[in-house]
């Protein structure tokens, strides 16, 4: 009994141990995508705050996100977008008790496959309406 | 511990909170979905445009109030969401209150930064 109680607890996250699926690493992905949201939020809030403070400074914050780097920080801001509601919509489906058989494989690779052809879509669409 | 009777139809089990947090995760989920749809289709029409044009249409009365709800039903999500994240990773008693106490304060920061920046341009300068 000594031996096994002096072994310190497993905490969380335990991910060595396991060999990596569709459905863990969408599982995975779902979260990375949540936490960097809610710090991209603070992207939407500088840009309605510079639009909220006049014209000057709104060129400020629309300069940057036009430039290579703010369009690559934008591209992953959509795809996180879209996958973690994509991934959220598969928690609504399990919700229903619906899901859990060997379709649970091909439901997180939609989440994947939906959430880039969705991000391109948007942009090829920005684009178009843009020009 | 026994489970009386009465706390068994409060429903409330072990941390005392019933399925209040899961409820709200999915309230504001569904809102999200609904409202960001939403968002994301005015903020592509609105890409490379002149500030006088981005503040003509964030000051239609239907498009401010959609924004506002967004924003309060996003705050929200944050925060209850990256709360689970904390639970989860941070161990130590002193540092997970403390982390608590920013993400209430970022959700709140954030999602008031964003309602105010709104309503100001809704209501004009």
């Amino acid at each position: 009994m000594s031996e096994t109680s002096a072994r310190p607890r497993p905490v969380s996250p335990h991910l060595t141990i396991y060999r990596l699926t569709w459905t863990m690493a969408m599982s995975i992905v779902h979260r990375i995508t949540g936490a960097a949201l809610y710090f991209g939020t603070l992207l939407l809030a500088w840009w309605l705050v510079a639009a909220a403070t006049g014209a000057k400074y709104f060129d400020t914050a629309n300069a940057f996100f036009g430039s290579w780097f703010g369009q690559l920080i934008l591209l992953g801001y959509t795809w996180a977008l879209v996958h973690h509601m994509l991934g959220g919509i598969r928690h609504f489906i399990w919700d229903t008790g619906r899901g859990y058989g060997p379709e649970r494989q091909t439901l997180a690779r939609m989440t994947l496959i939906g959430s880039v052809s969705i991000t391109i879509l948007l942009w090829a669409l920005a684009l178009v309406l843009r020009s | 511990m026994m489970r009386t009777p009465l706390s068994r139809i409060r429903g409330l089990g072990a941390a005392h909170h019933g399925t209040e947090h899961f409820w709200l995760q999915r309230l504001t989920a569904a809102a999200n979905v609904l409202l960001l749809v939403v968002l994301i289709g005015i903020v592509v029409t609105l890409v490379g445009r002149s500030h006088a044009t981005v503040i003509a249409t964030l000051s239609k009365p239907l498009v401010s109030v959609l924004l506002v709800a967004a924003m309060i039903s996003v705050a929200i999500h944050m925060r209850i969401g990256m709360q689970v994240i904390i639970e989860d990773y941070v161990h130590s008693p002193l540092r997970k209150v403390a982390l608590l106490m920013l993400n209430t304060f970022f959700a709140w920061g954030v999602g008031l930064a964003c309602i105010f920046a709104v309503l100001k341009i809704s209501f004009g300068p």
